[in-house]
């Protein structure tokens, strides 16, 4: 399959950019360096596009029944303008995608977006549509990922970049709010929302005007990279990576997100995810620090001192602002509290490490 | 882009160069594989008096977004590793064929510095 391009593909090859497939995509990995990135967005500002990422609209007079049922968050405690964190899982409760769903501003109650992980759109949009139709339901499912262009702009100077080129008053707009409005003289959505820990903006503008938005925030720009390490000083999860359907299944509350479950509504998933709720999960995510050298990497081992095996890392670096090596992992609950003395195995070699609870950044 | 290809190294295709004087050799990796892996976070490196093999792994270079071995472009004995590193590591961008070495050796077969590439070839190798 071709990989699929970002409608600043072109631009970022210009820039110097190296590349990387991201979930069919092929999207910037790093610009400068990732240390360079990642300092400008906690430090100033840094724009990063993740066009990659899905935009599906749902419209009709069910649209928030069927959100509402495909989604673990409450969708009907959104009012317009707002936007919320969800887990989308199956019958069993697992983890099938997390996402972000806008309760759309400008007056209609019934049209919602939400933005499925790079790769997902598709599955995703299929997904509501049968269940519309195993419901019957009344609901226009579409997929506008490439309708969209999508631009992240983060970091403590974000609010006054952006205020620079667009007439939505960010003073009004609250975290996980979304307005609508001209940045760079596009019609765009701007959301408060962002990945990385930081203050900040993400902006939909039309597929062919990214460019002109992208170019009118005079910034660092940020490849996925920093996007990487920036989300994992702060725990957040990626998916595909810290939980996936095949390859990590794993229910919210095992990846400590439970708090985006409303088991007082009704959804694919709840009934499983009750009970849950009631055992407790038997393993959680969790994070670790190496008190050795090394750097902890996805997939590498989790023991105790004595090399029982605990689990294993589904995420890891070297935290560029702490200088220190981090990870997430799933441990057995009575080893996912602080502090506990666990080891990582890094080529073979057990390395002293500490459990610590995320984020890693206070 | 363009990275530097100093005259007095030789080179090893997995991109590791070597630098002679007096029968001992410093080795490090080359300007275009610290560009590649990016910032250098960690660095391995063999104890003094251990061997090395030419064409083996002797250490690893784990940047933010990869871990990559290092192969020896000669065989010989450990005299020296590059302790700067542990505490900077980015030295090895910073300055890839000076203060960013990696080990020091007693070179074993000095004949083998001719099976490796010259700074011409490894220059259109690179490009």
């Amino acid at each position: 399959m071709d990989e699929r391009r970002s409608p600043l593909a072109d631009a970022h090859e210009a820039a110097g950019a190296t590349f990387t497939d991201f979930g069919g995509w092929a999207m910037p990995v790093e610009f400068d360096s990732i240390r360079t990135e990642h300092a400008a967005v906690r430090e100033g500002v840094g724009g990063f596009d993740v066009s990659h990422m899905g935009e599906v609209t749902v419209s009709g007079p069910d649209a928030q029944a069927l959100c509402q049922r495909l989604l673990t968050n409450d969708v009907t405690a959104l009012d317009s303008g707002e936007a919320q964190y969800a887990a989308i899982t199956d019958a069993d409760g697992i983890m099938l995608d997390d996402t972000v769903i806008y309760d759309l501003p400008d007056g209609d109650r019934e049209d919602y977006l939400f933005v499925p992980n790079a790769g997902h759109d598709a599955a995703m949009a299929s997904r509501w549509r049968d269940h519309r139709d195993d419901w019957d339901l009344d609901a226009t499912v579409t997929n506008r990922t490439t309708d969209y262009g999508m631009l992240a702009i983060q970091g403590p100077d974000a609010p006054a970049l952006l205020s620079e080129v667009t007439d939505v008053d960010l003073l009004d707009l609250n975290r996980f709010a979304v307005a609508s409005g001209s940045v760079a003289g596009a019609d765009c959505l701007v959301a408060r929302t962002g990945y990385t820990g930081e203050p900040g903006y993400e902006v939909l503008c039309p597929w062919d005007e990214t460019e002109t938005v992208w170019d009118a925030l005079d910034c660092q720009p940020c490849g996925l990279g920093a996007r990487d390490t920036l989300r994992l000083e702060m725990g957040f999860l990626l998916s595909g990576q810290d939980f996936d359907p095949d390859d990590e299944p794993r229910t919210p509350h095992e990846a400590g997100i439970e708090f985006c479950v409303k088991l007082d509504t009704e959804f694919v998933g709840r009934d499983a995810l009750e009970g849950v709720a009631t055992e407790g999960p038997a393993e959680k995510l969790f994070g670790v620090t190496l008190v050795d050298r090394g750097v902890p990497r996805h997939g590498y081992d989790v023991e105790t001192p004595d090399g029982d095996h605990l689990g294993h890392v589904t995420s890891g670096t070297m935290s560029p602002t702490l200088g220190e090596p981090i990870a997430l992992a799933y441990l057995p609950v009575d080893y996912a509290v602080p502090d506990r003395s666990v080891r990582v195995v890094v080529r073979g070699e057990p390395k002293k490490a500490r459990t610590t609870a995320p984020p890693f950044l206070s | 882009m363009s990275f530097e290809v100093p005259q007095d190294c030789r080179y090893l295709d997995s991109h590791e160069w070597v630098r002679t004087e007096d029968g001992r050799a410093r080795i490090g990796i080359s300007d275009f594989a610290q560009d590649e892996l990016g910032d250098v976070v960690f660095v391995e490196l063999p104890d003094e008096g251990d061997d090395l093999a030419s064409g083996e792994d002797f250490g690893v270079v784990e940047s933010i977004k990869a871990v990559s071995d290092v192969y020896a472009p000669v065989s010989g004995t450990v005299t020296a590793g590059n302790d700067a590193l542990v505490d900077e590591p980015e030295l090895l961008n910073e300055d890839p064929y000076g203060d960013g070495w990696m080990v020091e050796v007693d070179l074993a077969d000095e004949s083998e510095l001719d099976e490796l590439l010259s700074p011409a070839d490894y220059e259109a190798q690179i490009e």
